[in-house]
């Protein structure tokens, strides 16, 4: 494997301009102090409730996502070529649901195969022909990057349904600035704290177009024992709208309508935060009691905007990723800007059976999989794991992608015996309204806090950092 | 608003007023039980029933002791109206209704709570009762301060102060319920020691002492104790004042509605027909009757608001 690259010190132990400041700042603190610092940052984590429930383990049903004190930084104009980037896979994504959902033209030009949409478990047949209020499917994206090098950036995974996360990287912000004032006033980071107003202004302009009045936006939630409840319930509030479930709804006179303590009151854009299959009963999973039964119909009719769109999830899936830079250049019309990850599909035989002769080098995971379950990260697995996972893959080969493993950048973590190199990944958020595609400057930093792990997923042991990106 | 925020509104705010109701319950059993003046065991058993835990007390099988009803009261898991359920209970609504609290509320609920389990996780000593009540009363102070300096006086604040006054007068109620009859006029041996411990005990269940003694002196007997937390008006605890302002707070949610809501005409009727007569005619009507009456009318009340404001449909 190539020398690792560290985000403060390169691959040749030379400080990098992002970090000088920053740096300065660092050498002259009493270690004594940060140390009590990181605690005093964990309290008001605990205060504050940002939580996740773990599921499968009732006894700790609440658990802090571990925080780092050390902030990740990203220059100005590093950010600005990622967030083009960034934009233009989020404008190609939208085109690509809109054109698979209709006349299909990437499949008819050959670039796609059609069964890789017709079979796809997360193809939804009843979008088909159905057109979103304002022409928007994936309202809010979170696009999954690694870094290898300077200005080398993959993306790892697109995250079309519901991207969470958005949570940590606005209360990180503000742990950061109550714990560290001084930082920001020597460094000119850009501000992430616009993004709940952001939200539902972008959220209001992509309702159906009913008048002049403002529109009823509400966030809908699985309920308080969801992992992300309190990220559903943060948004609501910084949003100043209301959270509802499931059992709140029903449909009254054609509208999609809350429960009010005055009788049923109609919602325009609900940003919801619930799974395709679960979003309505009479539509899809007949045993969900988290929907609204009928919600499709209305939407159907165009009465309501689902944030994002059903069936988006085909455009995240792992077998669609390995098209991404075809699909890129099919809608846009330019050369990607940000790289994929090259991708063996299983479900080929050619690329299979290079997968099983390569397995102890590579990457595999499920195509449907999330959260970092069910993947064999070859390098670091025992024999045993390998062949385990060997059968697995032959049984069922179009269930699993492979990917060569990347020398994932790291960046310090404020250890016991001071800084400390750690894997890093990035989840940039992007809103997308009519005609507007905005990325919030920074984003969400997952770190590996085990040394050498490449595993960031908080169900896994992982934390988080503040992002900055610097003003240049 | 939601007709399911209404309802963790009304119910965050009846668990947390539960609990320093209860915290006070507890501080009145262990110091009549230190002043060595009254029966205490039997004492422990009223006060078990003033917090409503008689009957899942004597199903898990224990026996009266005060270690056995001071734990099963604090902190037994077995009981939904220990402090540490009930503040547990407060905190998950505080969580469904987190859109509809202040930052500063939740964070108040939520650094009680932590506070609240940390000192509750072992059996609590004898020498540390003391100050753990005194913490969890500050804490409820604390949560009650955050809600009156930061929530606007809106309809989420008017769910809030109806489960208050209406778990406040419940509370009140149960006290004068399982103690009526050291109050009545037969029973009243003036001046006997006995007595005047069971008044003394009723009037620091619900915080009254200081405030009595302001208006009676040392004068006092039952029938101004009864007058004092039935019918003074200006008294935090009392009937009177709970019922009153249950039915201001009613009417700053109804003002903007079409029609007269039946909660209202319910609350209406409780205060012409128990709260505008004297404390003569309460006693004539017979005491216990009355506190009875009241507490039904005070669980129709909760039913009805459960309707008129579509908590479940």
């Amino acid at each position: 494997m190539p020398d690792t690259f560290d985000e403060m010190w390169g691959t040749s132990d030379e400080l990098r301009d992002p970090y000088r400041q920053f740096h300065d700042w660092f050498t002259q603190e009493d270690s004594k102090r940060l140390k009590s610092k990181q605690r005093d940052a964990e309290d008001l984590f605990r205060l504050s409730g940002i939580t996740f429930n773990v599921y499968g383990k009732a006894e700790a049903e609440e658990r802090l996502i571990p925080f780092d004190i050390i902030p990740r930084i990203i220059s100005g104009s590093e950010w600005f070529k990622l967030s083009r980037g960034i934009e233009q896979r989020v404008r190609a994504i939208n085109a690509f649901l809109y054109d698979i959902y209709h006349s299909r033209e990437i499949v008819k030009a050959g670039r796609v195969p059609e069964a890789m949409i017709r079979d796809n478990e997360a193809f939804l047949p009843q979008m088909i022909g159905v057109n979103p209020p304002g022409g928007v499917y994936t309202h809010i994206v979170g696009i999954d990057l690694v870094r290898t090098g300077p200005g080398e950036f993959f993306v790892l995974e697109d995250n079309a349904r519901t991207p969470s996360g958005v949570s940590y990287m606005l209360e990180n912000r503000e742990t950061m600035l109550q714990m560290f004032p001084e930082l920001f006033s020597q460094n000119r980071v850009q501000p992430v704290q616009n993004y709940p107003a952001d939200l539902v202004r972008s959220l209001a302009a992509s309702a159906p177009d009913m008048g002049a009045r403002d529109p009823v936006v509400a966030v809908l939630t699985p309920g308080i024992y969801n992992s992300a409840y309190f990220e559903h319930a943060f948004l609501a509030d910084q949003m100043g709208v209301q959270l509802v479930e499931g059992h709140d709804l029903r449909v009254v006179g054609g509208r999609v309508a809350m429960r009010t303590t005055q009788g049923y009151t109609p919602i325009d854009v609900l940003y919801r935060r619930v799974d395709d299959e679960f979003i309505d009963p009479l539509n899809f999973n007949p045993e969900s009691a988290l929907g609204v039964p009928g919600i499709m119909d209305v939407y159907r009719a165009g009465r309501i905007t689902i944030a994002n769109a059903p069936g988006t999830g085909i455009a995240d899936d792992k077998a669609i990723y390995s098209y991404m830079p075809e699909i890129v250049e099919f809608y846009t019309g330019e050369r990607p800007l940000l790289k994929n990850v090259e991708t063996w599909r299983c479900s080929e035989p050619s690329s299979l059976s290079y997968v099983l002769d390569n397995l102890s080098e590579l990457v595999v995971k499920e195509v449907h999989g999330s959260g970092g379950y069910g993947m064999l990260i070859g390098p670091t697995s025992s024999k045993k794991e390998l062949s385990e996972f060997r059968k697995k893959l032959e049984a069922k080969p179009e269930n699993y992608i492979a990917q060569p493993t990347l020398s994932l950048s790291t960046v310090p973590i404020f250890s016991r015996s001071g800084l400390a190199p750690r894997h890093v990944d990035l989840r940039p958020f992007v809103l997308c309204s009519p005609g507007n595609i905005r990325v919030t400057p920074g984003g969400l930093t997952r770190v590996a806090l085990k040394k050498g792990s490449l595993v960031v997923n908080s169900s896994q042991g992982g934390g988080t950092k503040d992002t900055w990106v610097l003003e240049d | 608003m939601l007709g399911k925020t209404a309802n963790g509104l009304f119910w965050m705010s009846r668990y947390l007023e539960r609990a320093e109701n209860t915290a006070r319950l507890i501080e009145t059993g262990q110091r009549i039980a230190l002043t060595r003046l009254g029966a205490t065991d039997d004492e422990w058993t009223s006060i078990l029933q003033s917090a409503s835990a008689q009957g899942s007390f004597e199903a898990a099988g224990l026996e009266v002791t005060r270690d056995n009803a001071v734990n099963w009261l604090l902190r037994d898991p077995a009981n939904p109206s220990s402090i540490l359920s009930t503040i547990d209970t407060a905190r998950q609504n505080a969580r469904l209704v987190r859109t509809a609290i202040t930052g500063e509320i939740w964070e108040a609920i939520n650094s009680s709570y932590m506070q609240i389990r940390e000192m509750l996780a072992r059996k609590v000593p004898e020498r540390d009762l003391p100050g753990v009540l005194r913490r969890i009363r500050q804490n409820a102070a604390l949560v009650r301060g955050m809600v009156h300096g930061t929530m606007m006086r809106n309809d989420n604040y008017d769910f809030l102060r109806i489960g208050t006054f209406l778990e406040r007068a419940d509370n009140t109620a149960r006290i004068l319920d399982v103690k009526y009859y050291v109050l009545l006029p037969s029973v009243s041996a003036v001046g006997s020691s006995i007595d005047n411990v069971q008044w003394e005990s009723i009037l620091r269940s619900v915080s009254a002492r200081g405030g009595f003694r302001m208006e009676y002196g040392i004068q006092g007997g039952p029938r101004e104790i009864a007058h004092f937390l039935i019918l003074d008006k200006r008294m935090p605890r009392s009937l009177a004042f709970c019922v009153g302002k249950l039915d201001n707070n009613l009417r700053y949610l109804t003002s903007a509605m079409p029609k007269a809501c039946e909660t209202q005409r319910k609350v209406t009727q409780l205060q012409q027909a128990y709260l505008s007569h004297d404390v003569d005619a309460i006693f004539d009507y017979g005491l216990h009757q009355y506190i009875q009456s009241v507490l039904g009318r005070l669980s129709d009340i909760a039913r009805q608001i459960e309707i008129d404001f579509r908590f479940y449909e």
